[in-house]
């Protein structure tokens, strides 16, 4: 046990040291917060996988195969198409229009004031909801490591806030990662991104290749051992759809619950990407529209193959070690120790551990299980970095410089008073995700959790705001502050009366669906085009229409788009 | 890299008639016509395609569940098939882009050069 985790604060060390390494390099404000624009095309496709792939894919995906066998795949089938929207609708337009933050290209045609602050609203639920997720995760590795953590510690948690008690082990990873972030002057370089994508890729086709050694790389005889694999409730096997939500068996406004339920979730994978604010931000630091196309391109390979290995990943811990036996602490035989819940976020670390062991021996199975813990940290902290970045860029530059200090408060804002105001934001929306965490439990999967909520929130809420704005002649301010605030008090709402994914689930929730998409991004939509009928009944807003024809232009062809500082 | 602080650039005239001006060109016409002859058809046919799956997963899953090779069945080479569908889907849209859209963007930019 000892030896894993010394193994793991090594590798975590090499990672940290390349990580403040690289934020060194990092100067003025301009490669703060958009890399100075001069980031390649194909660099940029890595950061942006390591910006997206977080616990939920590295963790959380192949926990959902390992536990309900191919409906889980729908994740990875859906955060790939993702980029199809990114591509067609997003990239470009928001590379050509751009500043540093997607408020910068809502507040082009729209009065700053109420928009910005509305974003900033947007984005920090984005950001905090995903980053609980991170949290959970991260706390998941920490008690995989520290078994006896939890224990230690639990005298000094026996109090709660708001009515839930902090957990000892997410508490303490959730703390230590933000301090680290905040410190660290929001490392979220691009290189710490292409670092993590680079290892992350590392660790996931090692594994994929172990999985297949295992079966003598014969595919068939593989999928006959996840065939042989039934679930206990449905008795379907692993290989058939169906099991994360069975098919036939309720219905919900007379359609089946599980169809919904499955539709639903499509629609939050593939339209919450393109309003992401940490990614969308990626597309600031490259040089020009070109390089946004290209970097899309790069990541979409990237992000693509490993979904694909999710397949290895998730369905090898269903057939080698089964769903019962993931869990913190195993004995003998890759057993559970007695007492333990399974937890789905660990099908990873234990596959690795089962493969190490398998080929290697003991030591192969604890370095094995210290890599891919390392990996799955950095993955982690890197996320974290970027949510916080993104958060706190959001209040920072978007509300506090933008709105207090610009409209309401006026005079200059220097840079260490804009820095400290992000170090605050960022310590609250940690606090905020650690407390999130705790009341959800860490057995709840972390893809399930980041595609309920923060995908949701960001279709429902910045999706509409961009689209109209980029291409909607009519749209205007009280529009997009109809979506912003609205999608996301929607998305929130319903979530909270629905069942969600605490364990066990609520009996009888006032909404009957887990997965909120299917109303809350019509909704959304919905809102912004009410919005912006009632805003032109009130001929409040004659500047945005006006202004269309300027971001029209701009964003088609990037006349006037910000220039990177040395030649592309 | 060094060179920090605000870009320079060359930010364009902010006169209102020159942007109006720019939209009603030959040139950015035909972009936008381009642009969206390609981009409305493949958002459309890639949201059909995928929603094809979670949607005949539920309402067909017993010809979903038919096994194609070994015990390997029809609903996951569906959903392999997104992946290839979406890299296909990229790089016909980077082709089109590079071969179409970046010469008229091109020229939209050099008539906004002159206009000012």
């Amino acid at each position: 046990m000892s030896i894993t985790f010394v193994l793991f604060l090594i590798i975590v060390a090499i990672t940290l040291g390349i990580t403040l390494w690289a934020a060194t390099r990092t100067r003025t404000t301009l490669q703060f917060w958009a890399a100075g624009r001069t980031i390649k095309g194909w660099q940029n496709g890595l950061a942006i996988a390591g910006d997206y792939m977080s616990a939920a894919s590295f963790l959380g995906i192949a926990g959902l195969i390992a536990f309900n066998g191919y409906d889980g795949f729908m994740y990875s089938v859906g955060w790939l198409v993702a980029y199809l929207t990114v591509l067609f609708l997003i990239a470009e337009p928001m590379r050509n229009t751009g500043k540093y933050t997607m408020a910068d290209v809502l507040a082009f045609r729209m009065s700053p004031v109420p928009v910005r602050s509305a974003a900033a609203i947007s984005t920090i639920a984005v950001s905090a909801s995903y980053m609980m997720a991170q949290m959970i995760g991260a706390g998941s590795l920490i008690k995989v490591l520290l078994p006896d953590l939890d224990k230690t510690l639990s005298p000094y948690f026996q109090w709660s806030i708001f009515g839930t008690k902090l957990d000892p082990s997410i508490t303490l990873v959730g703390v230590l990662m933000m301090v680290y972030v905040i410190l660290g002057g929001m490392v979220a370089t691009t290189w710490v991104q292409i670092v993590k994508a680079v290892l992350l890729m590392a660790g996931a086709i090692l594994l994929s290749f172990l999985v297949l050694l295992y079966f003598n790389f014969n595919i068939l005889a593989f999928f006959d051992k996840i065939y042989a694999v039934k679930d206990t409730a449905t008795k379907l096997p692993f290989t058939s759809p169906g099991i994360l939500y069975v098919y036939g068996k309720t219905t919900v406004w007379g359609i089946d619950k599980a169809l919904l339920e499955n539709v639903s979730l499509g629609m939050a994978l593939i339209l919450g990407t393109a309003g992401l604010p940490h990614i969308l931000m990626r597309f600031f630091t490259v040089t020009n529209a070109k390089a946004a196309r290209t970097s899309v391109a790069w990541a979409m390979g990237l992000i693509g193959s490993f979904y694909i290995m999710t397949t290895f990943l998730g369905f090898g811990a269903a057939a080698l070690i089964g769903k019962a036996n993931i869990c913190a602490r195993v004995v003998e035989g890759f057993k559970c120790a007695p007492g333990l819940k399974p937890n789905n976020n660990l099908s990873m670390p234990r596959l690795a551990d089962f493969l190490g062991t398998h080929f290697f021996g003991t030591a192969g199975g604890e370095f094995l299980l210290a890599f891919i813990t390392a990996v799955a940290f950095a993955t982690i902290l890197a996320v974290v970095a970027g949510l916080t970045l993104a958060a706190a860029s959001a209040f920072s530059h978007d509300f506090y410089v933008n709105v207090i200090r610009t409209q309401i408060f006026k005079g200059e804002v220097s840079e260490r008073e804009q820095v400290t105001v992000a170090r605050i934001t960022s310590a609250l929306v940690g606090l905020l995700s650690i407390w999130l965490a705790a009341k959800t439990g860490a057995t709840a999967n972390v893809a399930a959790l980041v595609a309920g909520v923060a995908f949701v929130i960001a279709s429902s809420a910045n999706l509409p705001a961009i689209l109209f704005t980029l291409f909607w002649k009519r749209f205007n301010t009280w529009g997009a502050v109809a979506c912003l605030v609205g999608g996301t008090v929607v998305t929130i709402w319903l979530v909270a009366v629905g069942p969600g994914w605490t364990l066990p689930a609520v009996a009888h929730p006032a909404f009957p669906l887990q997965n909120v998409g299917i109303v809350a991004i019509p909704v959304g939509f919905i809102l912004a085009i009410v919005g912006t009928y009632i805003g032109d009944l009130a001929k409040a807003d004659r500047l945005a229409e006006v202004k269309f024809h300027e971001i029209d232009v701009r964003a088609q062809t990037g006349v006037g788009a910000e220039v990177s500082p040395v030649p592309a | 890299m060094d060179a920090g602080k605000t870009p320079p650039g060359a930010p364009p005239p902010n006169d209102q008639v020159h942007w109006e001006g720019l939209e009603e060109t030959p040139e950015f016409k035909e972009l936008v016509r381009a642009r969206w002859r390609f981009v409305a058809p493949a958002t459309v046919f890639f949201l059909a395609y995928y929603f094809a799956l979670p949607l005949s997963n539920g309402l067909f899953p017993n010809v979903m569940r038919t096994e194609i090779i070994g015990h390997i069945n029809l609903a996951y080479f569906f959903a392999l098939s997104q992946f290839i569908v979406a890299w296909v889907l990229a790089y016909f849209y980077i082709r089109q882009a590079t071969r179409v859209f970046d010469p008229l963007a091109e020229k939209v930019r050099q008539r906004a050069g002159r206009g000012r």
